[in-house]
């Protein structure tokens, strides 16, 4: 296995982006990373495009050799594209195939993308097949929603723990928070805690503000293998591990609803990999589809123990200056979620933070990223861990 | 979800028939062709269960924001149930009142229509759950 360096970064803005289509903004994230990185078309040996579902969303398949082609990389140099999907973790998956294409030998620099275009249908349609993530056959045919599934495990850590609705609501104040300082983020201003325990039902006891949005958005990096990154930047930053795991489609047939245990599985597969543990990592953006999520996300992860992290919330220690920052970035409530996106973002994220370039957000000394991202209801996890090497 | 990939599973939704693992006698909701926890040595030895309906309240909510087809059901209630059997589903909780439900709450199947008519013209039926009353 040879070692692997993130050596460029992009990312559109996140939002409601109505004048832009699906082929622009993967264009633009791709361009903005390769411009990052100094390579140039000719360097570039694969191409990995992490998208969830464009079929459903603007009725285009095939968005792998659409986005080579369009980034100019297939009519004339003919690289080869693939299109990567676990729904939420469609991104994270799609660096993971970029890494091993890279770690086996066969690649030495690839380019990762990941792009979804979530608002050229109707929010109603849009919820829909955000749901196709969970399962049709015995969820979503009885009448579940992507949301409710989340408000049952949200029941359930209150029942079981204590977690209080102020500190669920407290994850999204936080996450808004930090946005408000992300030029990208799709929102950009603080929200108070009445603001979430006000908005209209969603799920109970989920709330609007504590789900995700729907967002139109593409990030892409530039990953390239020890001897070649050298020769484009004096900052690599150095893929340590990624860790994935699966779980069963249904909520309902899992160990337990409020633990997430592809997330603790493919945490330990990491953790493992890279040789270090949760106490390690200086900077994280984990998987915020609703507050809950966030929640169990920082248990699972071990940095906090479980049945804790409600009230670490409460403490503030996730946000920045706190013990650990999660989701410097906004996370996926108020920088945006375009799904097929979301995994790639994360990681532009820590390895801006791992590079001193988070501006405003900069977390002081940051070392040590790791990245968190869920397929569905938690059927899939992927973990990865990204350290800066000066 | 069209007619005929409704119509395949049938049975399980109308009767909620599952399957035992004869070998160590775990029961399976949906049907499982082979038993998680005896690969092989289950081969054969699946055997069809319809479940008695009745379990209880594993978690629940209360759902605002629906699907096209569910939209006219608002706001109704989403729980996971345990089977007394063993075996956990997803289902709708009817002829309870909002404030009623709980988790731990007893309940027992019940055979109604499960969304409007959606694209297909064709309206769907299959298991909903109502409480026991004690
Ligand atoms: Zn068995």
């Amino acid at each position: 296995m040879r070692d692997v360096y993130v050596i460029g970064a992009g990312t559109t803005r996140f939002g409601e982006l109505w004048e832009r289509s699906f082929r622009d903004i993967g264009i633009e994230a791709g361009i903005k990373a390769i411009n990052d990185s100094g390579i140039t078309g000719n360097d570039i040996d694969a191409l990995y495009i992490g998208n969830m579902s464009a079929g459903a969303f603007i009725n285009q398949e095939h968005v792998g050799a659409l986005i080579a082609d369009y980034v100019g990389l297939a009519g004339s140099l003919h690289i080869p594209a693939t299109r990567v999907e676990a729904a939420g973790a469609s991104g994270a998956l799609a660096f993971k195939e970029a890494y091993l294409s890279i770690s086996s030998g066969m690649y030495d620099i690839v380019v990762v993308g990941g792009a979804e275009k979530m608002t050229d249908i109707g929010d109603e349609m849009a919820n829909y097949i955000t749901s196709m993530a969970i399962d049709q056959e015995w969820e979503t045919v009885f009448g579940a929603t992507y949301a409710s599934l989340q408000a049952m495990m949200a029941r359930a850590h209150m029942e079981r723990y204590g977690t209080t609705r102020e500190q669920l609501g407290m994850v999204s104040v936080i996450n808004h928070r930090h946005g408000a300082l992300n030029p990208d983020a799709q929102f950009q201003r603080e929200i108070k805690l009445e603001t979430v325990l006000k908005s209209g039902y969603v799920a109970e006891p989920l709330r609007v503000f504590d789900m995700a949005p729907l967002s139109d958005g593409a990030a892409a990096l530039v990953l390239a293998s020890g001897d070649v990154a050298r020769k484009y930047t004096d900052r690599p930053v150095k893929v340590k591990a990624i860790g994935q795991a699966s779980d069963t489609i249904s909520l309902h047939d899992r160990r337990e609803i409020c633990t997430m245990d592809s997330t603790v599985y493919a945490a330990k597969r990491a953790y493992d990999m890279a040789g270090m543990g949760p106490e390690d990592i200086d900077v994280a953006e984990v998987y915020d589809s609703s507050t809950i999520a966030e929640i169990m996300a920082i248990e699972d992860l071990g940095f906090f123990p479980k049945g804790e992290g409600g009230k670490a919330v409460e403490d503030e220690k996730i946000a920045l200056g706190g013990e650990i920052p999660i989701n410097t970035s906004g996370g996926l409530k108020a920088r945006g979620h375009p799904v097929g996106a979301t995994g790639v973002a994360q990681i532009v994220e820590i390895v801006k933070q791992l590079r001193g370039d988070a501006d405003r957000r900069q977390v002081k000394d940051a070392k040590i990223g790791l990245a968190h991202a869920v397929g569905g209801s938690g059927a899939t996890a992927v973990v990865s861990i990204l350290e800066a090497e000066i | 979800m069209n007619m005929p990939r409704f119509w395949r599973e049938k049975q399980g939704r109308y009767n909620l028939v599952g399957n035992r693992c004869t070998n160590c006698g775990t029961y399976y909701f949906p049907k499982r062709d082979i038993c998680p926890k005896c690969h092989r040595k289950s081969i054969g030895k699946m055997e069809e269960v319809r479940f008695k309906g009745t379990g209880k309240v594993v978690s629940w909510t209360i759902v605002h924001d629906a699907h096209p087809d569910y939209k006219d059901m608002r706001p109704y209630i989403m729980a996971i149930i345990e089977l007394e059997e063993g075996p956990r589903l997803t289902g709708q909780i009817v002829d309870c009142s909002l404030d009623e439900i709980h988790t731990g709450m007893r309940v027992r199947d019940t055979f109604r229509k499960l969304s409007e008519d959606g694209k297909d013209g064709v309206i769907f039926y299959g298991y909903k759950f109502r409480p026991v009353k004690e």
